[in-house]
């Protein structure tokens, strides 16, 4: 990979993971993934944490890195799939499902955009050893491509369509993806914010709330939308 | 008489091109944002942006899987004629929307709000959206597609006179922080800002100004000029870079576009074309000749008229002559 890591700490992990390969990771770890991964997003969520369907039998031996994305894919002629690129959606909508999820499914890396907030991590990812890795960027859906070497299984294509179906993909050098909980539930996310808040007070310093004020409006800078 | 499978045939190019291919101002831009972003996770962000279109480009892939929603914008000379009329052209449009979502392959974006329905080609109702201009003394038609991020990083405000400048100031400041925070906006983009009009030409203006204009590009009033390159500045000195890091690059350029609008108001818009800023253009000529180019050129004098009329050039070149 020629992308430039600078300083920045750099892990490989081989999918499925356990949580002693997750204790070395610190938020902010640049990591690449080997094994099975698998895409499970609201529409696999319900089918399974709300009409009760079966997942894949074995599914966390076979992998336990739930992807929170959907591929750019077409079927061919030969009902063989091909997809191009992989990039992840935004995860913090789908925070009410993660206490089952993690239960019927054993994942113990979830990969999205944008992380989640730390008191998910706090709730739902440590008790269960988990972590969670953003992409990056978010466009890298190239790199992403680049790193799968083949599908192995699709399930429910035909009743969710390419967005919301399970792709179990077979993956190589994956990434980069970028760590932003750890296994106490800290948030890296959280922690920039944090850091990019003081000069966020200061930049607004002086400037006059519009004449026109929004419906349940507040002016904390510390606040975010997720 | 420009024929329709010409323009299918450009339209499916275009396609392709607008997924893979980032435009070279928008790389540029970038390129340049790299060389002076200091925060260590924000500078690994922008690097890995930069070895992903390189990626795109060489296995032909798009760059990004979130391939957004794809649009038309059409300009048509005065003088242009279709054969089939503006119909066909609909037609070849939305037909090469289809058959690029699974030719390139893009991802099926589009879906009924309510009952989700996706027709797996990202064609449906109101989809792909069309936009039209015209272009005096002219035979040709130019066609550009974006493929714009979805979710977030828009947004609109009614402002009023009384706010000023530093109105404006605070609610683009607003706009970049709360899509900023987490990268949820894919940052650094080009921000387009729609000011006046009235609230859905608010929106267009603003969509339009981020998305056919290059990075560079000025407006042409000096004063909305030099409001540009101020919150251009403005945005880069929050803070925060890449996925809302800490860093200095939000803001690639910052382009403006008005209209006027009501005596008392002076609405707003914000959009973020993100780290996947999509367009490609084609000019389709009389003879069938196709050039294909990455400055959609939407904005021509014309576009931004301020009288009742407008004067032909060619006719004026006639009378001088
Ligand atoms: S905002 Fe742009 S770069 Fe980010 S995921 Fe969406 S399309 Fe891709």
């Amino acid at each position: 990979m020629a992308i430039d890591h600078g300083k920045l700490k750099t892990v490989s992990l081989t999918v499925p993971v356990t949580t002693e390969d997750l204790k070395d990771i610190e938020i902010g770890t640049i990591v690449y993934l080997n094994g099975v991964v698998y895409t499970a997003r609201e529409g696999i969520y319900k089918k399974v944490l709300e009409g009760g369907e079966q997942l894949p039998a074995h599914l966390a031996e076979i992998s336990n890195a739930n992807f929170h994305c959907s591929p750019a894919a077409s079927q061919n002629a030969d009902g063989t799939f091909n997809i191009g690129a992989m990039t992840g959606t935004a995860s913090f909508r789908f925070s009410k499902w993660l206490e089952k999820w993690f239960k019927v499914s054993g994942a113990k890396i979830i990969i999205g955009k944008g992380g989640m907030t730390s008191e998910d991590y706090k709730k739902y990812f440590v008790p269960n050893g988990a972590i969670y890795l953003t992409t990056v960027g978010y466009g890298t859906g190239a790199l992403l491509g680049r790193g799968i070497k083949s599908i192995k299984d699709v399930h429910w294509y035909d009743e969710l369509g390419v967005a919301q179906a399970m792709w179990m993909v077979n993956v190589e050098n994956f990434g980069p993806f970028i760590a932003d909980s750890d296994l106490a539930g800290n948030s890296l996310f959280e922690r920039e914010n944090e850091k990019v808040k003081a000069g966020i007070d200061k930049l607004y310093e002086g400037t006059r709330a519009p004449a026109l004020r929004r419906y349940g409006e507040t002016n904390d800078r510390g606040d975010e939308v997720i | 008489m420009i024929q329709v499978p010409i323009i299918k045939e450009t339209a499916l190019t275009l396609m392709d091109k607008a997924a893979i291919d980032i435009p070279d101002d928008y790389l540029t831009g970038l390129q340049k944002a790299a060389d002076t972003e200091e925060g260590d996770l924000s500078s690994f962000v922008l690097n890995a942006m930069l070895e992903n279109y390189q990626a795109a480009k060489e296995d032909r892939r798009a760059m990004c899987a979130d391939t957004g929603v794809p649009r038309w914008y059409v300009k048509m000379g005065n003088e242009a004629q279709i054969s089939g009329g503006p119909v066909a052209l609909e037609e070849a449009l939305r037909g090469a929307t289809a058959e690029a979502t699974t030719g390139v392959p893009l991802r099926p974006n589009r879906v009924h709000p309510l009952w989700r329905t996706d027709h797996n080609n990202n064609v449906g109702l109101n989809a792909p959206e069309i936009e039209y201009s015209f272009e005096p003394d002219a035979d040709w038609i130019d066609i550009t597609t974006v493929h714009k991020g979805g979710l977030f990083g828009s947004d609109y405000r009614m402002l009023f006179p009384g706010d000023g400048i530093e109105g404006i100031k605070r609610f683009f400041l607003d706009c970049l922080v709360a899509f900023g925070k987490r990268g949820l906006a894919c940052q650094p983009a080009i921000i387009g800002v729609g000011l006046g009009g009235s609230k859905d030409i608010t929106m267009v203006l603003g969509k339009q100004a981020a998305c056919l204009r290059t990075v560079g590009d000025r407006n042409p009033d000096p004063k909305v000029a030099e409001l540009e390159m101020e919150l251009k500045e403005l945005g880069n000195s929050i803070g925060m870079g890449a996925m809302g890091f800490v860093g200095k690059s939000m803001v690639i350029d910052c382009h403006i576009e008005c209209g006027f609008t009501h005596t008392g108001g002076m609405p707003m818009s914000v959009h973020a074309f993100c780290l996947s800023s999509r367009r490609a253009v084609a000019r389709i000529h009389r003879d069938g000749r196709v050039e294909y180019r990455t400055d959609p050129n939407w904005f021509t004098p014309y576009m931004r008229r301020e009288t009742i009329g407008w004067q032909s050039t060619t006719a004026s070149l006639k009378q001088s002559v």
